[in-house]
């Protein structure tokens, strides 16, 4: 087990310092590239933040949706593969709300800012 | 330097020019080379750009129309009264520039976030989808036997070519298989009338000002196809840079888009826009990808391309929000 502070601690504490003390100094072309450097490291915290819960919520539903076990990658492939054949589409029950809620746990780490996630989230999610 | 070669090109074909001056490389366009400079004539300053291919980049090349091809097609636009830029010069070897082509500036804005925010296109914004329509029924009726060798693409060849691209990921997307599927189900077959296709009409790729549309740019996806891919490709949601219940480019509606098309003596049919709307967003998602790959494989390992790999989201997004919608 390795020690404290956690990853999400030290990279949230860089994004902060870049944010913070050397976005002032920075102008032109270098401060659009440290804004997306800025950007980059707030994507990483929020995924080292949600990612374990929301892998584990959409195993659980690939679980039930496909009847068969694995890893979030392989149930992935497994659903892939079966949609690419046409055995599972929008009318197999539970498809379209799997991946409802993955694609917003998606938008949540990669886009939060997203207009088209922001307007499904104020339908509830 | 550049601007050496320039001077030495300029005085062979543009008559009184003595030189060039203030050439500099512009940011933007990841594909292509582009760089704004004065030509020094006793009349005053003629503002141009430099279009040429890069060393090492490009679009993928089996897409891309060539600069040549696209330059003929802007002065094609240009005298046919679509608002283009003028070409002024083709390059030639004796330029030592590469190849490519001079052009006049347009002058005005290219910025997206700024033509849907900013005050100065405040009064022009309003009337910007009809216009973009009355433009694409002139573009789609420039003239066939004019037009440069260009490829002739359908639906069914753009699904093949997605999933070809997709599939080269080698990373599982559902949502993209589904809109593959969507596609293949949804697939209309070759348009009753092929014309010239832009292939990359949209929000980002106009030259604006306050009185409307200036000029479009970007000529080098252009190819022979269903004219409806153009107006399906303008109204997808990556385009509207925030406005998304305006889906003509952020800008207005489809019916204001169909409306100018309309008026200007061709025909819409809104399902296959639809449908290419669905392709287009897919497109883009595919080409996300093809942004990570190309960072992971090194030729731009820039933290922008890297970024952009992640954005393919959006159009997962954006795909369920066209095929799957939820009840509001």
């Amino acid at each position: 087990m390795q020690d404290e502070p956690t990853p999400i601690e030290l990279t949230k504490s860089v994004a902060d310092f870049l944010r913070n003390d050397i976005t002032p100094l920075i102008s032109g072309h270098q401060a659009f590239k440290l804004r997306v450097a800025i950007n980059i490291l707030d994507l990483v915290t929020r995924q080292l933040t949600q990612e374990e819960g929301s892998d584990a919520r959409e195993v659980e539903r690939l679980r039930a949706l496909l009847g068969i076990d694995g890893s979030v990658m392989e149930l992935n492939r497994a659903l892939a593969e079966r949609i690419a054949k046409g055995e599972v589409d929008l009318a197999t029950p539970g498809l379209a709300e799997h991946l409802w809620a993955t694609t917003m746990d998606k938008l949540a780490v990669d886009q939060p800012s997203y207009a088209s996630y922001k307007r499904e989230l104020s339908r509830g999610g | 330097m550049i601007q050496a070669q320039l001077s030495r090109s300029v005085v062979r074909w543009c008559e009184g020019a003595t030189g060039v001056t203030r050439a500099a490389k512009l940011s933007g366009g990841a594909s292509q080379e582009t760089w704004r400079f004065d030509i020094m004539h006793p009349d005053g300053p003629i503002g141009a750009i430099l279009r040429r291919s890069p060393k090492g980049y490009g679009a993928a090349p089996t897409r891309a129309a060539g600069l040549a091809a696209e330059a003929q097609l802007m002065q094609l636009a240009y005298e046919a009264g679509v608002p283009s830029p003028r070409v002024m010069h083709v390059l030639v070897p004796e330029d030592d520039l590469g190849t490519g082509f001079i052009m006049q500036r347009v002058e005005g804005e290219t910025i997206a976030r700024k033509i849907l925010r900013d005050e100065d296109y405040a009064a022009a914004r309003p009337h910007l989808a009809r216009q973009l329509g009355g433009i694409l029924a002139g573009l789609h009726g420039l003239p066939q036997d004019r037009l440069p060798e260009l490829r002739y693409m359908t639906a069914t060849k753009e699904i093949s070519e997605f999933e070809r691209d997709y599939r080269s990921l080698n990373w599982p997307k559902p949502v993209f298989e589904l809109a593959l599927r969507w596609l293949r189900d949804h697939d209309p077959g070759p348009a009753a009338e092929t014309t010239l296709v832009h292939g990359d009409f949209r929000n980002g790729n106009l030259i604006i000002g306050a009185d409307g549309v200036r000029a479009v740019l970007d000529w080098e996806l252009a190819h022979l196809g269903d004219p409806m891919e153009d107006l399906g490709w303008v109204c997808v949601n990556s385009w509207r840079f925030g406005e998304i219940d305006k889906p003509v480019g952020g800008f207005g509606s489809r019916e204001e888009l169909f409306a100018g098309y309309e008026a200007a003596g061709r025909r819409v049919e809104p399902a296959r826009v639809k449908f290419w709307e669905v392709m287009g967003t897919l497109r883009w998602g595919i080409m996300c990808g093809g942004m990570m790959q190309r960072f992971r494989e090194g030729p731009d390992h820039s933290m922008e391309r890297a970024m952009i790999g992640r954005r393919a989201s959006e159009t997962e997004i954006d795909l369920l929000r066209l095929l799957a919608p939820r009840g509001s």
